[in-house]
């Protein structure tokens, strides 16, 4: 909300005691009390000549692109008598401007920045030649003079207003400021001078003068039937009438001004009035044109099928859930939201029918999300309207309407419905003490809540206890319980005054083994030479394709999201792999070559079989079976980890030729997170996409499956653009058990016997299985055992390959003999004979 | 010279002469000097200490003297054998010392040549600020706290006093998960952690909840649509607003240093009441220190203790939340918030792999 500092103090009585406050006070007191400012605005940075001007004579110019006119301004009071006896040159009564809006006539008021002049942003005016013309001043727009951001036009001031010549920087108010507040969901009350004023006053410890403090009159019958069919859509319906309003009536400046300020177009008197009184007060309203309502008007909510052509010309499908305003025709009016063109108030229109009115919040949230129609009055009545304020706001816009428009007041008034009140609040006096630390003066907590606009009883209860019993203004619902009251004490009182206490917390258990292992693989792969990245989990249905999953593919079954960022990106990922090779994707694209990159995150799985939500209460605690069924419903979030490398493992440079890297290094990337885990992984063989068919590896924890590793198939890696043998692994983390304890190894201390043993077997047989039949072949004494050669060739039979291994043999207790070791190695040859029928080469 | 009477002959004897031996040391001296490497000086130790040695050949007629003149005849062949040792040694001292040297001088390399044959990798400055916050708190008695990412409505809004249809729930620009009637978002906070924690855990309750966290901003230099919040949450008796402000300061100490503190402005949060805007004096701003909004916080709402079935009359607490992107944007001075999320190496490397 925008509003100038001028309005505020108009509501302020500063009498005496406090000198008028800058506009920066105005703010810290704002903030004080817990309202965000966001923005103040000087006005007035203008400097030099800025006069009213009557525009006199248009000359359009044609042959250029857009319109332009050239305009005889008149900037001298017609009685201005030039001094003969003055040395320098007699201003002129007449100046020739050039302009390219077209939104004025001739004999309009304009505002003129004469040379010499300098506008907000340091916009200096000189006589310059354009168009062919001397143009001898600027004619402004409102957003020109930093007033607002209307740019649709210059600015036009109602006739009678003011003079030409006459000095614009004073009529325009510019010596103002404007502050800008957000104001919080809670506090509807605050989108008003009102209410802002009477925050002012709470902060400032001056009086409110509230602007809704009128003797409104009693009424002489009604103005119109008014049937409220639903009191529950429509708590209040308050309705006055305005007859005999000359259409022609320009807004006054004062009130123009302001809606402009605030951001809010002038349109005609009566709406501009309505809007006038909506920022005063807060209470929106809606004018008719009281000849185009037929019969009385019944307030309900839609029936499926209804239309209603709105404001804005667009024909509206009504949900039953709309509240709206009816005549005997149907709905006129779009409640709390928007009016219907059928009723507006045209140019021609002299006899106005203004609604005051009351809506039931959540109903008003759920049109604007319906039909997309934010507007300045749902912003207020889907937060709270003060149910009190429709007789005052009307009677204020009916006088308004009145005195400015020409017109009459219609004795009568139709005051629908029964707004329900807020409730009194009790509480031990000494809460807001208890909740801030805070030891607060004595009678403190009664003098904050009156001054909010509570009515204060001070009691006890049964014990004996003090009790405040609080009785919020009718503009304060959202005080409903005690915890409400000592907010309004503790922000009033300041939250400077609450001291810095630190609580003794109970000992934790420090972090869970599932944290610990999660930092530690994090660690082992950045130390690995791996870079974290954290992409974003959003994918699109064709990434599948690109990664050549197969149509029933696990990981095509993906949770959806209504409304994604890229509508294209609509599906949760359910591995690691996209958000990974993007990123490498993208760091290939600004120049980097030799990447390993790594992602922990979580990935999402739908259920099997999706359960649906249950529909469960705040009131208390849910129960077991409630919070499991919650549980149920949400898809399953395991952690993954997750690499991929493209380029070189070992950089190329003045040491060779590095290694490029492979299927190898992908796997290895998985050990060493098994490693950091504490638990060894083994690798099978295994053949799933996006992998090369043969260069993908299984890991199993015992025979449960976690993830794979390797090359990428080369069809994925030409369909994403990935560089040549880029390789990935993903695991997933959480099927990897949790180490409580490791055993600690037995370590013997007595000397090993090294052996060296080369065997020939089918070169299809996988080395881990080899290797892992030796080593339980070994027995206890094999304490170690490498391949370090791989040999096929010529030495060897077709289909054959030679593996030598070196064996270290060791004893717990003794040192063991070469004829002890020699019949340990051969037990190991023996087991891999008898499976493999492997040889001894 | 004097000696036995016996007779005998003086050519055959003349090896033992004094003037010899001299001679013979004399000439072993000069060739080992004039050797310039240990392998011509091995060849040139034979001819003075090997078996046709003039001394070995002296050392030999010693039996042809009369028994009284042996003794001191050895003597002298002795004493010159010494020195031709000594010689010897000392040459190849010096060359054994010339030839280390050389060998040390010609091994020498360039250490300044570059060696990242291993280059090392980094972890995310996010994760290891996230680190880094949940070991401050870890350290005060907290313990740490998770949950789900796509998580139902009734943990993210409605046991956290999100109203249905109040217009708090747009606060938060949503990620819905289909289908419409579905339940679950793309948690838009972290404080669904402090339902699931309340209802998890044994009271009290201390608990600090680092995640990833989602809203419908479009990527620039200030949002993210994903992003990560820590949140803390403690509820046990007697909690009061000082003790949040104390657990604040405490924590802007741990991260920013001693001159650190924060700062209260009331506001409005569903889940807390009171609520506040919290604001950090960060000492090493730009252009001087200042106040930096950081996050928000209040006293968990009564209707947040209710739907966990704690009693708000026995039990109180506090909550906070804070985004670590903005703290690592201010504290580390990283003008566009694009460089934490679009991953490139280049800005990740730097870190390394621990918080600082």
């Amino acid at each position: 909300m925008r509003v100038p500092v001028s309005w505020l103090t108009e509501h302020l009585d500063f009498t005496g005691e406090t000198a008028p406050l800058s506009a920066q006070e105005y703010a810290d007191a704002f903030v004080r009390v817990g309202l965000e400012v966001e923005e103040i605005t000087e006005l007035g940075d203008v400097t030099g000549p800025l006069v009213v001007g009557r525009v006199m004579e248009i000359e359009e110019l044609t042959g250029f692109k857009k319109p332009i006119r050239y305009c005889l301004v008149e900037v001298e009071s017609p009685d201005f008598v030039a001094d003969d006896d003055a040395e320098t040159e007699p201003k002129p009564r007449t100046r020739g401007i050039v302009c390219g809006a077209t939104n004025f006539v001739e004999g309009d008021l304009v505002v003129v920045a004469l040379p010499g002049a300098v506008l907000p942003g340091g916009f200096e005016i000189a006589a310059r030649k354009t168009y062919g013309h001397v143009s001898d001043g600027m004619i402004c727009s409102a957003r020109e003079l930093g007033l607002g951001e209307d740019h649709a036009g210059i600015m036009v001031l109602p006739s009678g207003e003011a003079d030409p010549g006459d000095d614009a920087i004073d009529l325009l108010g510019l010596t103002d400021t404007v502050i800008e507040l957000a104001i919080t969901p809670d506090r509807g009350y605050c989108f008003s001078v009102r209410g802002l004023a009477r925050e002012l006053a709470c902060a400032l410890g001056v009086r409110l003068v509230d602007p809704a403090a009128m003797d409104v009159p009693g009424a002489e019958g009604e103005v119109i039937g008014v049937h409220v069919e639903d009191e529950q859509a429509c708590p209040r319906f308050v309705v006055r009438r305005v007859m005999g309003v000359d259409p022609t009536a320009p807004t006054p400046w004062a009130i123009r001004r302001r809606l402009m300020l605030a951001g809010i177009r002038s349109i005609s008197l009566a709406v501009d009035i309505t809007n006038y009184v909506m920022l005063e007060m807060g209470q929106p309203m809606h004018a008719f044109d009281s000849g185009a309502l037929k019969g009385d008007i019944t307030v309900r909510r839609a029936t499926a099928g209804e239309t209603l052509v709105t404001l804005d010309d667009v024909e509206r499908k009504l949900d039953p859930d709309d509240i709206v305003v009816c005549d005997e025709t149907g709905p006129v009016s779009l409640a709390g939201v928007m009016g219907g063109a059928s009723t507006e108030v045209r140019d021609d229109s002299t006899d106005i029918t203004l609604e005051a009115a009351i809506w039931d919040p959540a109903s008003i949230a759920r049109a604007v999300r319906r039909h997309k129609l934010p507007s300045e009055a749902s912003k207020r009545f889907e937060r709270f309207v003060d149910p009190a304020l429709p007789p005052a706001a009307l009677e204020r816009a009916a006088r308004l309407l009145r005195d400015h428009g020409d017109g009459r007041i219609h004795p009568g008034r139709t005051d629908a419905g029964r707004p329900l009140l807020p409730g009194p609040v009790s509480m031990p006096i000494n809460l807001p003490d208890k909740v801030a630390g805070v030891q607060y003066a004595r009678g403190v907590t009664a003098q904050r809540l009156q001054q909010v606009g509570c009515t204060v009883e001070v009691g006890a209860d049964d014990a004996g206890i003090p009790i405040v019993t609080a009785t919020p203004p009718t503009w304060r619902a959202d005080l409903t319980q005690p915890a409400d009251l000592v907010e309004e004490v503790l922000r009033l009182e300041g939250y400077d005054t609450i001291p810095s206490v630190l609580p003794a917390a109970p000992a934790g258990r420090g972090l869970t083994a599932a944290q610990r292992r999660r930092r530690t693989v994090s660690r082992a792969l950045a130390e690995a030479g791996y870079v974290e990245v954290i992409p974003f989990p959003f994918v699109s249905p064709k990434t599948w394709d690109d990664l050549g999953l197969a149509e029933d593919d696990v990981r095509r079954k993906t949770v959806g999201l209504l409304n994604p960022l890229e509508s294209d990106r609509d599906q949760m990922t359910t591995t690691l792999l996209p958000g990974l090779l993007d990123t490498l994707i993208r760091n290939v694209a600004r120049g980097a070559r030799d990447l390993a990159l790594f992602h922990i995150g979580q990935v999402t799985l739908p259920r099997a079989e999706q359960v649906p939500m249950p529909s469960i209460g705040v009131a208390q605690r849910p129960t077991d079976e409630d919070v499991a069924a919650l549980q149920a419903a949400l898809p399953q979030q395991p952690q993954h980890v997750a690499v991929v490398l493209a380029g070189h493992r070992e950089p190329a440079g003045w040491w060779g030729k590095g290694e490029p890297v492979s299927w190898a290094d992908a796997i290895e990337a998985a050990r060493q997170v098994g490693a950091a885990a504490g638990v060894p992984l083994r690798v099978v063989a295994a053949d799933l996409a996006p992998w090369h068919p043969g260069r993908c590896a299984q890991l199993r924890v015992g025979d449960w499956p976690i993830g794979h590793a390797g090359e990428l198939h080369p069809k994925v890696i030409e369909a994403l653009g990935l560089p040549k043998r880029t390789c990935a692994m993903e695991l997933d983390l959480d099927k990897l058990p949790l180490l409580e304890h490791r055993p600690a190894p037995r370590v013997s201390p007595y000397p090993p016997v090294l052996l060296d043993m080369a065997i020939v077997v089918d070169a299809s047989t996988p080395v881990a299985e080899v290797t892992e039949t030796l080593r339980s072949g070994g027995g206890e004494l094999l304490e170690d055992l490498q391949l370090f050669d791989v040999y096929t060739g010529d030495q060897v039979p077709e289909g054959k390959r030679s593996l030598a291994y070196s064996l270290r043999l060791r004893a717990a207790d003794r040192t063991l003999t070469v004829e002890e070791a020699t019949e340990a190695k051969d037990a190991a040859l023996a087991a891999v004979a008898e499976r493999y029928e492997a040889t001894l080469r | 010279m004097s000696g036995a009477n016996d007779p005998y002959d003086p050519k055959q004897v003349a090896a033992l002469a004094p003037e010899t031996l001299q001679a013979a040391v004399d000439a072993a001296r000069e060739q080992f000097a004039a050797a310039s490497d240990l392998d011509e000086l091995a060849k040139v130790k034979p001819s003075h200490l090997g078996d046709k040695a003039p001394l070995l050949v002296a050392r030999r007629e010693i039996g042809a003297l009369p028994p009284k003149a042996r003794s001191d005849a050895g003597k002298r062949v002795n004493e010159a054998q010494s020195q031709v040792k000594a010689a010897f040694e000392e040459r190849r001292g010096q060359l054994q010392a010339e030839r280390d040297e050389r060998v040390l001088r010609e091994e020498s390399v360039d250490v300044t040549l570059p060696w990242n044959r291993r280059p090392r990798g980094a972890r995310h400055p996010l994760t290891t600020l996230s680190e880094r916050v949940a070991d401050v708190f870890v350290g005060m008695g907290y313990e740490v706290a998770e949950g789900p990412e796509v998580e139902a409505e009734w943990f993210n809004y409605d046991a956290l006093n999100f109203k249905p249809d109040h217009p708090a729930r747009t606060m938060q620009d949503t990620f819905y998960v289909a289908p419409e009637d579905s339940g679950l978002v793309l948690r838009s906070h972290t404080s669904p952690v402090q339902i699931r924690s309340l209802l998890e855990r044994e009271l009290p309750v201390y608990v600090v909840c680092p995640g990833r966290t989602f809203r419908t901003d479009e990527l620039d230099a200030t949002h993210t649509p994903v992003f990560s919040q820590v949140e803390g949450l403690a509820v046990d008796k007697g909690i009061t607003m000082a003790h949040l402000k104390g657990t604040l300061d405490a924590f802007a100490r741990a991260m920013f240093g001693e001159k650190a503190k924060v700062r209260l402005r009331p506001s409005f949060f569903p889940f807390t009441e009171p609520s506040a805007e919290m604001d950090v004096w960060f000492d090493e701003k730009k252009g001087g220190g200042g106040w930096i909004e950081w996050g928000g916080c209040g006293m968990v709402h009564p209707n947040v203790l209710r739907a966990c079935g704690v009693d708000p009359d026995v039990y109180s607490g506090f909550a906070f939340g804070m985004g670590l992107e903005r703290t690592l944007q201010f504290r580390n001075g990283i003008p566009d918030m694009r460089d934490m999320v679009e991953g490139d190496v280049r800005f990740t490397v730097p870190f390394g792999t621990e918080a600082e």
